[in-house]
């Protein structure tokens, strides 16, 4: 048991200096440790592309390969353009709100806008470099970032999404050539997508490896069973499409509006009409367990991730808070620096402000029921509160609730102090109005407002924030759920679920005036009792 | 020296005991439920509650039977006859030692007193712990059978737990009067070996 958890730990060490944008993760151990090979999968498929002669040409660039796909895959162009991962936009069917990178503004890197050259490492397409990117160009799709399989295929931020067409060093200054991708023998390897492919944007959201979400960063690549039950290579090694099962280019799952509770039995189950691929219940149904019917019954009310993934950053450790305000400090020499903590993670970085990291976190509680409001940068905001950046809806008795897990990330931004809203920002970019090149924070905030063409009254602040992530991946074998005695008697005295309202629990919540009133009528039965008890005894003492 | 009466039939024994224990025990474990202290863990004491619940069940549908079958159900029809000269001997007389007023006999087993003290255990404390205890346990099928709109699992604990904290007092003063006989241990003995010296 511990040696397997000791391989594994090692494996991840070593999986952790394979970081693709390298751009704030974790520095290389200097262990010897190899990266673990990627077993070639045997593949199923009936066609074999290096044998394909529109692929037996040397490309020059990234459209050119896409130009050669599409010659067969007539529509699959078209499809990616409908999706989320090229569109960057996601229209809620029940709030109205219009969501996406492209329009949101979170407490991470905050917002796409006038930094497109360098988010756009992650946009499922090429050339995305200003806000005049054309969305209809099936050649811009990026087809090998999702379908490389030789692992040699990197898109590095600031290049627009293109990958580097000659090697290059980056992150710059740092020494560290990255080599160009040749783009012939990908373009022969393609396949089906792997865990590899996803990770390189997912695993790295929020700037580096395992920063935002706390249950994905790159540790999935080849995770232990007791990290990941699903995608341990000695389980049940699944892709992230197992879950995630995509047609025509859709991929299912959403945190914007996510599948949260159930309003009958045996919803989202695979199949049914109203069904979601990536919940448990898809494969689970509604009651899993099978041994223990009253377990099932927790199911009702409770998210099975809340029981089966009692911490995230298991792996590695996650970004809690990020404070922008202190970013831009400089050393004595007048240039930018970082600091670490005790543990080594990031603790300052004068491009980004103040950090905290933390591991094995035991998350928040609440109820949700799927439904999610944004701050828009639009919105009026009153800053003398902690901003919430979304908002989870959910209560006890709307019917529609679960019990879930969720990552509270907290921050700090800078606000308009004349129009209360949220600011844009530059924050990259070759000239000298950029955050991270100059450390001005008026240039900056200037520069971003005018690429999206609003007003700033000029005056900046900084509001606390706070962002909820819903915690899902990452399950843990059913010997490390959550014991019955963490909600209901816990050892330490704070029980998981305390703070989560409208719930009778057993052993938790008695009825305070029942105790006092009940233990005090035993109390007085007894003392009664060896009151009458002593009387006898005296009183027949005295007879003799 | 005195005379030795059979009153405690074979059954009515086995049941007393057998019900003793499991009353004594879902007390430990409800308690513990009830998160009053940690002793088995939660887990093991909602299980241990939950086997013993049945059991008791169990053995009061055999005890009804046997006590219907037998006529002996009888022996709990409440009187209010000499019941103050029960009552004022436990008030007063038995500190002077006088002799208690009331003489168990195979056909009338219990004084007044305590035929009032087991009428009520038995149709007003056991039924509420039953019906809540059967809601509780069936807490689960709420949802599939209906239930939900009707019940809140805050005060089906709520009576439960009533039922328990009278069960408790019963208890403690129960087994307080089993020591006032004409020895501390007389009663018990007869619990136990059938035969009351009178
Ligand atoms: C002398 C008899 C009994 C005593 C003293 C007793 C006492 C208790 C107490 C104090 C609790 C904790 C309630 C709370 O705080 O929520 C409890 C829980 C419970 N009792 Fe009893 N009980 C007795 C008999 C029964 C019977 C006969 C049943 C079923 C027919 C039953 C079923 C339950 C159930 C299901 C629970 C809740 C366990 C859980 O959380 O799953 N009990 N009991």
């Amino acid at each position: 048991m511990f040696s397997g958890k000791l391989l594994s730990m090692l494996a991840l060490m070593a999986g952790i200096a394979w970081t693709p944008f390298g751009a704030q993760a974790n520095p290389a151990p200097t262990s010897a440790v190899a990266p673990p090979a990627m077993p070639k999968p045997a593949t199923t498929s009936t066609a074999d592309h290096s044998k394909f002669k529109e692929l037996q040409q040397s490309f020059k660039s990234g459209p050119e390969v896409t130009r050669a796909c599409l010659a067969c895959h007539t529509e699959a162009a078209k499809q990616v353009h409908k999706s989320k991962h090229w569109t960057w936009e996601f229209l809620n069917p029940d709030t109205h709100q219009r969501l996406g990178k492209k329009n949101t503004i979170n407490n991470f890197c905050t917002a796409i806008p006038s930094n497109y050259e360098f988010c756009t490492a992650c946009h499922v397409g090429y050339g995305w470099k200003d806000k005049n990117f054309d969305f209809a160009a099936q050649e811009n799709v990026d087809c090998l970032v999702c379908h490389d399989t030789t692992g040699t295929y990197r898109k590095l931020p600031g290049l627009a999404g293109h990958p580097p067409y000659q090697d290059m060093e980056y992150p710059p200054h740092s020494g560290k050539i990255v080599k160009a991708p040749d783009l012939k023998a990908v373009a022969q390897g393609v396949g089906k997508t792997g865990r590899q492919n996803c990770g390189a944007c997912h695993f790295y959201g929020g700037g580096g490896d395992a920063v935002k979400h706390g249950d994905l960063d790159s540790s999935l690549r080849n995770p232990g069973k007791y990290l990941d039950v699903h995608m341990a290579k000695d389980g049940l090694n699944f892709s992230c499409g197992e879950c995630h099962k995509t047609t025509g280019h859709e991929v299912p799952g959403s945190r914007y509006a996510p599948t949260a509770g159930n309003e009958k039995p045996d919803a989202h189950k695979r199949g049914k009409q109203d069904s979601n691929p990536a919940t448990c219940q898809a494969c689970h149904t509604n009651a899993p367990h099978k041994q223990n019917a009253r377990l099932n019954a927790h199911a009702v009310k409770i998210a099975c991730q809340t029981c089966h993934i009692p911490e995230f950053a298991r792996a590695q450790p996650t970004k809690m808070m990020w404070d922008w305000s202190t970013a831009g400090k400089l050393d004595k020499d007048g240039k930018p620096f970082k600091l670490k903590d005790p543990a080594g993670h990031d603790a300052y970085d004068s491009k980004k402000g103040d950090f905290r990291y933390e591991s094995n976190v035991i998350p928040e509680y609440i109820w949700f029921n799927g439904r999610v409001d944004y701050t828009l940068r639009e919105t009026r905001i009153d800053p003398n509160q902690t901003l919430r950046i979304n908002t989870f809806h959910g209560s006890p008795d709307d019917g529609a609730s679960k019990i879930w897990p969720i990552k509270r990330f907290v921050g700090k931004q800078p606000y308009d102090v004349g129009h209360n809203q949220l600011l844009v920002f530059h924050t990259y970019g070759k000239d000298d109005s950029a955050l991270w090149s100059n450390f001005n924070w008026d240039k900056a905030i200037e520069f971003g407002m005018k690429e999206i063409g609003a007003e700033y009254s000029g005056k900046y602040a900084f509001v606390s924030t706070e962002m909820s992530w819903p915690i899902t991946h990452m399950v843990a074998p059913k010997s490390d759920a959550l014991r019955c005695e963490q909600c209901h008697a816990p050892a330490g005295g704070v029980g998981r679920l305390d703070q989560v309202p409208g719930i009778y629990m057993p052993g938790r919540r008695a009825n305070e005036w029942l105790n006092i009133i009940g233990w005090g009528i035993a109390a007085l039965s007894l003392l009664g009792v060896l009151g009458h008890g002593a009387l006898r005894l005296f009183t027949a003492k005295k007879g003799h | 020296m005195s005379e030795r009466i059979y009153v405690f039939k074979v059954f009515e024994r086995f049941w007393h005991w057998a019900q003793a224990a499991l009353i004594i025990l879902l007390l430990v474990t409800g308690f513990e439920i009830h998160g009053s202290y940690i002793l088995i863990g939660f887990k093991d004491a909602v299980e241990v509650h939950t086997v013993g619940a049945w059991t008791l069940v169990g053995l009061w549908v055999f005890a009804i039977f046997w006590h219907f079958t037998t006529g002996e159900w009888k022996q709990y029809i409440p009187t209010l006859k000499n019941i103050d000269a029960v009552a004022k001997y436990y008030a007063l007389g038995i500190f002077k030692g006088e002799a208690h007023p009331f003489k168990a006999t195979a056909l009338k087993k219990h004084n007044p007193l305590q035929r009032l003290a087991y009428i009520g255990v038995l149709v007003f404390i056991g039924p509420l712990i039953w019906f809540t205890g059967w809601f509780y346990i069936f807490y689960d099928k709420w949802l599939e059978w209906g239930w939900d709109q009707y019940l809140s699992l805050e005060w089906v604990a709520f009576f439960h737990t009533v039922a328990a904290f009278m069960m408790l007092s019963f208890l403690i003063v129960h087994v307080y009067l089993t020591t006032t006989g004409h020895t501390p241990m007389a009663h018990i003995k007869a619990m136990i070996t059938g035969y009351d010296e009178v």
